[in-house]
């Protein structure tokens, strides 16, 4: 299993320790006494009631085994704080199994928004790029500091934000902006290149309607203008 | 384990949830299955307007959970289908009246007493989806052919994926086969090349849809209506019936057909 433990907390048993996540805020509980970790958790939550009103929490509880009783009440305990409880980590299988069956996640997304902004481990140095393979629907937004490569659709409404190049393995139909730090070298291509807005460093460009069938582009600064070339292979 | 939750949702307004929701739920009775539609709407109900129950509301959702009432004292039963059964907004609160987990807990209630809970959820991405969404099984969006409903669709899927409740299936409402031939509407097709989900049905537009909502009355009774058809396939399909889907471009045909029959005669 995949799932994050912060294993620090482990060590102490009156801690709760909370982080900000995708999801929502990643609380991790201390070791010792179910009834008493329960206790310091909603203590931790009324405490800081103001700060996290209307959160979504994901709950670590380590190896706790814990049934549906248990894990239930805190649910409603949770949401009487204005806080909804949507997930629950455990390496218990019976806690896991417990958390699905009240409907709540039992693992999370590894982080895509966030991860990005980490170096990746490549072997091409001074390049960092992050591949995403699924399809981008309205309202995401990726931010990258080097290259970005979707392999799948960019929808309207859909954003990328990339220090470097953008490459789009599909149709690209939302906002993109490549050399976002002011880069001029950037460029952006995509199999169907159909932008809502194009940027590239401090230019903006939108896409001309009716274009007939679609196909691949790659769109450069040229004399301070973003100009969208078709692809050929064996052409620079 | 029992009944089969079903939320339909939409991001826009005004798309046919609540009609989609009312008519799902009238076909599947029809088929003898026991239905209890939840209106999750709260604040600003509509659903018992559309099944005609406005005036046997005693007793709603909030009630509910917050113990004034035992479930089954909420639960409406239609006044034609005895199997149907509606649990009805509060109009004098808000959406925070009640939480996801609240909703999930209502559902497993109901699992055992019904064959299918179908949840009208409000429209927005805010505490009032996350509650109806939060106990389904399924989740069927809702679009119109209009490119700012399928961009908001394209939203909800991406919030439906991100909490792991998909894969969405979609209906697209109010379709307009002449406005598609003239290519001045979006195609099913159209749209479901951006949301690239599986489509579970399309209704043909019918100016009668309006008429029986305001009656209270659904159109999947009606055995003469287009849109009546739709909606009962789209309830078989969801029993796991594999139904064709209809020609709609043939009701031009028809319609063309006949009225070429007609003028010989009455000129």
């Amino acid at each position: 299993m995949e799932t994050p433990h912060l294993s620090e907390a482990m060590d102490n048993p009156a801690t709760v320790r909370i982080k900000g996540i995708r999801e929502g805020l990643l609380i991790t509980l201390g070791e010792g006494d179910w009834l008493e970790a329960r206790q310091t958790l909603l203590e931790h939550l009324r405490q800081q009631a103001e700060f996290l009103r209307g959160g979504r929490l994901i709950l670590d509880v380590g190896n706790r085994v814990l049934r549906a009783a248990e894990l239930g009440q805190l649910r409603d305990e949770i949401s009487e704080e204005d806080l909804s409880l949507w997930g629950v980590l455990s390496n218990s299988p019976v806690t896991e199994q417990t958390a699905q069956t009240l409907g709540l996640a039992t693992r999370i997304n590894k982080p895509k928004v966030e991860r990005t902004s980490q170096p990746l481990d490549t072997t091409l140095t001074g390049e960092q790029a992050v591949l995403v393979r699924r399809t981008l629907r309205s309202g995401f937004s990726l931010q990258h500091n080097g290259h970005v490569i979707v392999v799948g659709d960019v929808n309207p409404g859909a954003e990328i934000i990339a220090g470097g190049d953008v490459v789009v393995w599909g149709r690209l139909r939302g906002m993109v902006h490549a050399g976002a730090d002011g880069n001029e070298d950037a460029v952006v291509c995509a199999l169907d290149l159909s932008p809502t807005q194009l940027r590239i460093a401090g230019q903006i460009a939108t896409t001309p309607r009716h274009r007939g069938k679609p196909q691949p582009e790659l769109a450069r600064l040229q004399d301070g203008q973003v100009v969208a070339e078709l692809w050929s292979a064996g052409k620079k | 384990m029992g009944a089969k939750v079903i939320t339909l949702t939409s991001g826009k307004g005004g798309v046919g949830k609540t009609t989609a929701t009312a008519n799902l739920a009238a076909a599947l009775a029809t088929d003898g299955h026991k239905v209890v539609c939840i209106d999750a709407d709260i604040g600003l109900r509509n659903l018992d307007v559309v099944l005609g129950l406005e005036n046997r509301i005693v007793y709603d959702l909030v009630d509910v959970v917050e113990g004034r009432c035992r479930l089954r004292q909420a639960m409406i039963r239609d006044k034609r289908l005895p199997e149907l059964f509606l649990i009805p907004a509060a109009q004098t609160r808000d959406k925070t009246a009640i939480s996801p987990s609240d909703m999930v807990r209502l559902c497993d209630d109901l699992r055992p007493e019904c064959d299918w809970v179908l949840i009208d959820s409000p429209a927005g991405i805010e505490r009032g989806f996350r509650n109806a969404i939060a106990p389904a099984d399924t989740i069927l969006v809702v679009t119109n052919p209009e490119v700012s409903a399928v961009r908001d669709a394209d939203r909800i899927i991406g919030l439906i994926e991100a909490e792991e409740k998909g894969p969405a299936l979609l209906i697209i409402n109010r379709v307009k086969p002449e406005l598609i031939k003239r290519e001045e509407m979006l195609s099913p097709d159209d749209v479901l090349e951006l949301l690239a989900v599986e489509l579970l049905g399309v209704i043909p537009d019918d100016p009668n849809v309006l008429l029986s909502t305001n009656r209270g009355l659904p159109i999947a009774l009606d055995g003469k209506s287009k849109a009546g058809q739709a909606f009962r396939n789209i309830a078989r399909r969801l029993q796991g019936e594999s139904v064709p889907f209809m020609e709609l471009t043939d009701q031009g045909n028809i319609f063309g057909r006949l009225s070429r029959l007609i003028r010989p005669g009455s000129a």
